[in-house]
């Protein structure tokens, strides 16, 4: 019999789930469905789940009266659970301008991978990622399916600030900064859209298990784009999908 | 008139916390919320206020602040020589204020954090359910000159809310902060996990609402984890040795070993910890499971 999920107390007022298996979608279905599962349970206090790669946690807001009960039930909703079959998502457009006044990197990448500028574009914008979960920032996507020949090492140095908005790449995965902030990726351009905004509720439209696709847009169309947001007429485009 | 705290001074770092955010971690913003919710109950209590009533949470060097209308307040936790007026004043009790009247704090006499509570609470911004103030989240982030802090005039009847109220002060001074294992804990070895409980750690002078580090290395070979989720009171061990415990302000995921986990006292104590002071982690085991 299979060790996992594993289940247990995180300090006094959380519970770690933990399952077996590294980053694939497989994994992430598995985690969201459970996760789905726990957010319907009643509890007795105010709770919330966040989910990672291959993890759930429970966190209370006070101490945790009785652990064993807990558990135990918890347990019992993960043994019955059955993965399900379908899944609904949403698919987001993300428009990037990946420019070389954006993409501050991208002529780094170009000689690093040996790409040219459009091969770089061409498989940054090809893959429908998924959002594993959001974390690190206000707003930061964790994203999955980045095509292996742009992994690339993250800078030396990390610049002391990147700007809002900048698409990058570090290692294995890419990503938008949602804020300025130091950071140590490559950049290859830059996205108008806000993932992020504090006076929205929710702040951020992404959840985890939404997919996002790139696609490239020229300067002027991000300068229109970003007057659009300023002015309130701008929406992000999506499409749900169901089954 | 409306009824506001003039400050006069901000003192080193002081923000309005309550007990912070919940919900919105899955967007990934943090918590936050008084480092210390015990000093926070108490001033409540005396104040006769909501438990989870936001309070001004004072770091080492206080504010000078100024009241327009009258009011009560009490301060709890960390005794900072807080002054009315010249006159020094107890903490953890309920002191009536003036139109007027000026507030200070003097030398640090115990603590690292001290809280103000005011009856009714502050009137401030809400965001996201809370009225903890985050950088870059909220209006505000910390007490500045010239800010005018709002709050409800009037005393209440008097009635001596808190005679029955046993308040417990000994945390402040404690030097043992009391810990769990933490997931990756197993993944030391078994001298690992004595040392790190025979050893004394030196509170970094870095340290601040997001993590306390401390000055000592701890030497291992621990590989980094999948990125996974952490909370306030997560003690992360990095490749290079350094002991990184997540506070309040901490993200929401992280990828490094999470070796130990605060019990909610462990932190309460850890927040009155100021910089250079020695520590030791005491274990504590999970009630069966």
């Amino acid at each position: 019999m299979s060790n996992y999920p594993q289940i247990s107390p995180l300090g006094d007022r959380s519970i770690l789930i933990n399952l077996d298996g590294k980053i694939s979608p497989e994994t992430l279905e598995k985690v969201l469905f459970l996760k789905e599962k726990i957010e319907n349970l009643e509890f007795k206090q105010n709770v919330e789940v966040i989910n990672t790669y291959n993890s759930l946690l429970i966190s209370y807001m006070f101490t945790i009266e009785d652990v064993y009960g807990e558990v135990s039930r918890l347990k019992y909703l993960l043994s019955v659970a059955n993965i399900p079959k379908k899944s609904n998502y949403k698919i987001f457009q993300i428009p990037v301008c990946y420019e070389k006044d954006f993409g501050l990197d991208l002529e780094f990448i170009s000689k690093e991978k040996d790409l040219g500028l459009d091969d770089i574009i061409k498989l940054h914008t090809a893959p429908l990622y998924q959002i594993y979960f959001i974390g690190f920032l206000p707003g930061f996507l964790y994203l999955g399916g980045l095509d292996n020949k742009l992994h690339i090492s993250r800078k030396k140095s990390p610049r002391r600030s990147v700007e809002k908005g900048a698409v990058g790449i570090g290692e294995n995965q890419t990503g938008i900064y949602p804020k300025s902030s130091p950071g140590g990726w490559q950049i290859l351009g830059k996205t108008p859209v806000d993932l992020f905004n504090n006076n929205e509720d929710p702040p951020s439209q992404f959840s985890a298990g939404d997919k996002i696709k790139f696609h490239a847009i020229s300067k002027d169309e991000f300068y229109e784009i970003e007057k659009e947001i300023a002015t309130g007429n701008y929406t992000l485009k999506f499409e749900h999908h169901e089954g | 008139m409306k009824a506001e705290i003039e400050v006069l001074q901000p003192g080193l770092f002081s923000s309005i916390q309550d007990l912070g955010r919940t919900g919105y971690q899955k967007y990934g913003v943090p918590a936050s919320g008084v480092m210390d919710r015990y000093a926070m109950r108490i001033c409540n209590l005396i104040l006769g206020n909501p438990e989870d009533t936001g309070v001004l949470e004072i770091t080492m060097q206080g504010p000078h602040l100024k009241f327009t209308e009258s009011t009560s307040i009490a301060i709890s936790g960390a005794d900072l020589s807080a002054q009315l007026n010249g006159n020094l004043i107890s903490i953890n009790e309920r002191v009536e204020i003036n139109a007027g009247d000026e507030l200070k704090f003097g030398v640090p006499k115990s603590g690292f954090r001290a809280y103000l509570g005011i009856q009714g609470g502050f009137i401030s911004e809400e965001l996201m359910g809370s009225n903890s103030w985050y950088e870059g989240l909220t209006e505000n982030e910390r007490l500045k000159k010239g800010m005018r802090l709002i709050y409800s005039p009037g005393r209440s009847a008097g009635v001596d809310t808190f005679s029955s109220i046993k308040i417990d002060s000994d945390y402040v001074i404690s030097r043992e902060i009391e810990v769990y294992a933490g997931p990756e804990f197993e993944k030391l070895t078994s001298d690992q996990q004595k040392a790190i409980f025979d050893s004394e750690f030196t509170i970094e002078g870095t340290s601040n609402r997001m993590a306390v580090q401390f000055k000592e290395d701890f030497h291992n070979e621990l590989e980094p984890i999948i990125t996974g989720p952490v909370m306030p009171g997560t003690v992360q061990l990095t490749p290079s040795g350094k002991i990184i415990i997540l506070m309040r302000d901490c993200q929401t995921t992280g990828g490094y070993p999470r070796i130990l986990q605060l019990s909610e006292y462990g932190i309460q104590v850890l927040s009155q910890k100021v910089p250079g002071e020695k520590i030791n982690l005491r274990r504590k085991e999970y009630p069966n499971y």
